[in-house]
């Protein structure tokens, strides 16, 4: 282009030398443009606004009113103060840890095993991953309740074949949570680490074993370390979502299981007490937030939360 | 150690001689050369896991058929008992209908809305859209608990209370950030000169979206629009706060009967609504391989 060497495009002039005569508005045009397209998210940032930022500011403002209308911490005051509300975030930190770490213990091993299936076999055995994930929370649970109850499916069996002779408390306690919780967690762990894991380079492990290590040092010196950032984005991400459940524990755990979603839920049904409700869910978004904002460190977020659906 | 003469091909080595079909077992099984046999602990483990995930939601199915006026498995007595008695429930199909209705209008909002908010802020090169796109995905990320209490606090005031449109809304907000990151994976792979040479040919901007950019992201906009269906019709949560009386959700009731009792009737439900979702996943999948095969065949 003979043409460019006399006038070089406006929409690109070279540092230093005097712009075209149509660069300002040309510039004033794109940025125009780009406020345009920005626009287009305009319903839904009305959306999120009206109906979350909005709810959740207030609820905010309540927490910090005493009852008279007055601005106090006394909301947040009494949660230093009552053991009960030592025993709640006891509670969903215990649950929210140990749901992790079974989804670690069981995740992982099937993570691994997936990613060096061949392709075809990967990929059948990620629907029998999915299909759970894309069936309703409610309907798992209730699975669950159906299963684990007194004279449900694996006491009834249990004491059949005599494995036990009472009926064992498998439900409306921790262990029925843990297990609810733990089956809708796992493929929260699974996909990061798969993806993770497939994108380790194999030719490491043969270097590895080239040197002489045994299969499973190079596991531990070589694979392990490689899959360790998913890992801990994957179990961060399961830990987040834990502290907020509130449907498995209230059916499974039977009103014995009480996290901080539970105790909301309650403050407002119960005692329509909205001051400790929204202090509460302060408490419970302020941890969240700080917790993904550790894990947006380690890997996008986009991208963990793109596969987990 | 090897007794084979030199030139002969190494055999696999055996450390155990086996019969000819589990002779895989004794096969390098890695880069690291570990065979098949020494970590069949591990292949058993992620078959049980496996199991663990998709078995117990299965055995609701059967139960569903049952006579008897218990939860059985298996049913020692097959019958539609409990069909019957769902479909002629008034409040269980008042509330069908409801989730149903909630669902369609969630999708039908929050796919174009969604849709858009991708394509804008994918488009943008303004700082601002990275700041926005990280908003507009958060409720994904806040538990759903505080959205349901807070929503339920304004709604009273506004006297959106127990009303469909209120539960749209706050569905269609949940659902906006899954079609958001659905959609906006599509785009990254989405050549933008495309719709550029559109534009140069003289087609407006919204043309050149309609006609060159959404049919090849047609697939993901489809995903979208199922998952966001999906997304309200299993909502619990919001649902249990928001929605009442004449508008109760199907999730709703069912909570609402999991803590009395274990009627079977939700059993019947249950596997209605496996199915509702395995159709949808198979759709998904079936026409995304097609699509993804059409496209191959179209470069």
């Amino acid at each position: 282009m003979p043409v460019s060497s006399l006038a070089p495009p406006a929409s690109a002039p070279p540092a230093g030398a005097p712009a075209g005569l149509n660069a300002a508005a040309l510039r004033a045009d794109e940025r125009r443009e780009h406020w345009q397209l920005l626009g287009l998210s305009g319903p839904a940032l009305a959306l999120v606004l009206v109906t979350m930022v909005l709810p959740i500011g207030w609820l905010f403002g309540l927490s910090f009113l005493a009852d008279d209308g007055s601005l106090s911490l006394m909301h947040y005051r009494r949660m230093v103060e009552q053991p009960s509300y030592a025993r709640i975030f006891g509670a969903t930190f215990q649950v929210s840890l140990l749901t992790t770490g079974l989804c670690i213990l069981l995740g992982y091993p099937l993570a691994y095993v997936l990613s060096q299936l061949p392709r075809r076999a990967a990929t059948l055995c990620l629907i029998a991953v999915m299909l759970p994930f894309w069936t309703s929370l409610l309907v798992r649970t209730y699975a669950w309740l159906v299963l684990l109850q007194r004279r449900g499916l694996i006491n009834t069996w249990g004491i059949e074949l005599g494995w036990w002779d009472e009926p064992l408390p498998l439900v409306h306690n921790m262990a029925g949570t843990l297990i609810g919780m733990v089956h809708i967690m796992l493929p929260f762990l699974v996909l990061p680490v798969l993806n993770s894991m497939r994108s380790i380079d194999l030719e490491c492990m043969k270097a590895a074993a080239n040197l002489g290590a045994s299969p499973t040092r190079a596991f531990w010196t070589v694979f392990l370390p490689l899959s360790l950032p998913g890992l801990f984005a994957g179990a961060l991400l399961v830990f987040v979502i834990c502290l907020g459940f509130y449907v498995t524990p209230a059916v499974l755990g039977g009103g014995k299981i009480i996290m901080v979603s539970n105790q909301i839920a309650n403050d407002i049904e119960l005692f329509f007490n909205w001051g400790a409700a929204s202090s509460l869910g302060v408490v419970l978004l302020v941890s969240t937030m700080v917790l993904l904002w550790l894990a947006s460190r380690l890997t996008r977020l986009e991208r963990l939360l793109g596969a987990s659906r | 150690m090897r007794p084979e003469a030199p030139g002969t091909p190494v055999p696999v080595p055996a450390n155990a001689p086996a019969p000819a079909p589990l002779r895989w077992l004794n096969r390098p099984a890695s880069a690291t050369q570990i065979t098949h046999r020494a970590r069949l602990w591990l292949y058993v483990l992620a078959g049980a896991v496996l199991a663990f995930l998709l078995i117990p939601t299965l055995i609701v199915i059967p139960m569903s058929f049952s006579a008897s006026q218990y939860l059985e498995f298996p049913p020692k007595k097959w019958s539609l008992r409990w069909y019957e008695h769902y479909f002629s429930s008034a409040t269980w199909m008042s509330a069908t209908a409801t989730s149903l209705k909630a669902a369609a209008l969630t999708s039908l909002l929050a796919t174009p809305i969604g849709t858009l908010a991708a394509y804008g802020l994918s488009a943008s090169r303004l700082r601002v859209a990275r700041v926005l796109q990280v908003l507009l995905i958060t409720p994904m990320i806040v538990p759903v608990i505080l959205i349901a209490v807070g929503v339920f606090y304004v709604y009273v005031k506004v006297k959106l209370n127990n009303s469909l449109m209120g539960l749209v809304l706050a569905h269609t907000m949940l659902a906006v950030p899954i079609v958001m990151i659905v959609v906006a994976s599509a785009l990254k792979s989405f050549d933008m000169n495309q719709e550029m040479v559109a534009r140069s040919l003289g087609a407006s901007r919204p043309r050149a979206f309609l006609t060159v950019t959404l049919p090849q992201i047609r697939f993901a906009v489809v995903s979208a629009a199922v998952l966001s269906f999906l997304t309200s019709f299993d909502e619990v949560i919001l649902a249990l706060f928001v929605s009442g009386g004449a508008n109760s959700t199907l999730t709703r009731q069912m909570f609402l009967a999991l803590r009395d009792q274990i009627d079977p009737t939700i059993a019947v439900i249950s596997t209605i609504m496996i199915f509702v979702t395995t159709l949808m996943f198979v759709l998904v999948q079936v026409f995304g391989r097609a699509d993804s095969q059409a496209q191959q065949g179209a470069r």
